[in-house]
């Protein structure tokens, strides 16, 4: 039921998500922020099985900056998303595998900005565009339309907000907010929808 | 011999290795050998199945177990502090097993947890995190942020998760940040917000609670707001009801506000819109 977006653009990759935190057929908060900063130019988004969700995202949070602490160099959101993928893979052969779909966004200093996709079974694949959960129905096809690798920020926000406006007309789940942040050579911000 | 030498590279699970002797024992900080809880589990591949062997799932006699199914329990931060209000109802499928149910725990003058689900498993791992705030205390001379409390429960039930837990709580008090308040179940879930309800009749108290909440009311409307959403919550749901038990917690720690009849609420109530319609 949840929704994750991501987007990469040409000096930059967004991500949007939804903020609601679903029990049963309450929404329990209308506020939840589904991200984790990693390191100050990888993010990641999650959604999935609730309680596996924060606790991978914090555990990967936690021990991506303590590499960066270690080795006084940031891992490269690349490096990163493997390392997601692995933790993922190695969990899954468990009997308490974690359920959790995941976007990772950043931007490497020499490699530009990118997302990778990695779901609960830990495939991996590095995108121009992803979207988990119900929403990926409506929106993939949009973005399949609409993308173009060397889209502005503004053209890509015109593309997201299609795609919400999408989802509003036609997903019968209402999700009346978003959060969405942008990853570039600045680091992570919030940015208006 | 060899058994020494074994002995030397195992630890225990409070994490000592060596046996207790008089003389080592003065040595090692109390607090830390208590820190670690055993909490035992059958032996068991996969407990679940196990229970299930033991309790008949088709029949209402595993309900024996699983006390207080049915609550209606809500808590709220406004300006003036954090309001918490349940009801009182323990059922064991259709039978109401007992209306006087306490389903706050103190956990210390300054922290609230609230109970739906299974009484057992709130009263335990609430019991339990009572104690290791004490001993965060006792190690760090300062009081535990109710952050920091809630995330050692969730914590602690994460662990056990898919292994049949069942709580629903609210963990609420006040710290050097003010009120807070998080939502806190057995998968594992952790949510800070403003306002929360569980249970069965979380339903109907949220309808009541939502439409007449505002932030900046005083003391008694919250109250009052409380106690109105519980008792609406009672008499909806059927597996709530018994007594509208409220706390409100300010700066000073929790206080414990009213203990009321649903009965006399409402009375109380139909006289006021009989009132208000002459």
């Amino acid at each position: 039921m949840e929704c994750l977006m991501g987007l990469v653009g040409k000096d930059f990759v967004i991500t949007v998500t939804d903020t609601m935190a679903i029990r049963s057929i309450t929404v329990l908060k209308h506020d939840e922020d589904k991200t984790r900063e990693l390191n100050p130019h990888t993010l990641i988004s999650y959604c999935g099985e609730a309680g596996d969700t924060t606790n991978f995202a914090e555990y990967v949070q936690k021990n991506v900056k303590l590499y960066g602490i270690r080795n006084n160099i940031e891992l490269t959101p690349g490096a990163t998303a493997n390392f997601v993928r692995r933790e993922l893979a190695d969990s899954l052969r468990t009997r308490s595998a974690y359920q959790v779909n995941l976007l990772v966004s950043g931007y490497d200093h020499k490699k530009g900005p990118c997302l990778y996709w990695i779901d609960h079974l830990s495939a991996l694949a590095q995108v121009p565009f992803a979207a988990h959960g119900y929403c990926a129905y409506y929106c993939i096809s949009l973005m399949d339309r609409h993308y173009h690798p060397d889209i502005s920020l503004d053209e890509a926000m015109g593309l997201i907000r299609q795609c919400l406006e999408e989802l509003h007309r036609r997903f019968i789940i209402n999700m009346p907010r978003f959060v969405a942040k942008v990853v570039d050579k600045d680091g992570i911000r919030v940015i208006d929808l | 011999m060899l058994s020494e030498i074994v002995a030397q590279y195992t630890s225990e699970p409070t994490g000592y290795g060596a046996e207790l002797t008089p003389g080592n024992f003065l040595a090692r900080d109390a607090a830390k050998q208590f820190d670690s809880l055993s909490f035992d589990l059958p032996n068991a591949e996969n407990p679940i199945d196990f229970l299930n062997t033991y309790t008949d799932v088709k029949s209402d006699n595993d309900n024996l177990i699983k006390l207080a199914h049915g609550t209606t329990t809500l808590a709220f931060k406004y300006a003036g502090g954090v309001v918490v209000a349940v009801d009182s109802r323990a059922t064991q499928g259709s039978v109401i097993a007992s209306q006087s149910v306490k389903k706050v725990i103190e956990i210390n003058p300054y922290l609230l947890g609230t109970m739906a689900g299974g009484a057992a498993d709130c009263f335990f791992w609430e019991r339990e995190l009572g104690r290791r705030c004490r001993l965060y205390e006792l190690r760090n001379k300062e009081r535990i942020s109710v952050a920091a409390a809630s995330k050692l429960l969730a914590n602690m039930v994460y662990s056990y998760k898919g292994m049949g837990l069942s709580m629903g709580t609210m963990v609420s008090g006040w710290d050097k940040t003010g009120p807070n308040l998080f939502y806190v179940d057995n998968d594992g879930t952790r949510l800070k917000g403003n306002l929360f309800s569980v249970g069965s009749g979380a339903t109907f108290a949220y309808g009541v609670l939502d439409t007449g909440y505002d932030h900046e009311m005083n003391k008694a409307d919250a109250i009052d707001l409380g106690k109105r959403s519980i008792y609406h919550a009672t008499h909806r749901d059927a597996y709530s009801g018994g007594y509208v038990r409220i706390y409100h917690i300010n700066k000073e720690g929790w206080e414990f506000i009213s203990l009321t009849d649903v009965d006399e609420l409402h009375w109380q109530y139909a006289d006021e819109s009989r009132n208000r319609g002459a």
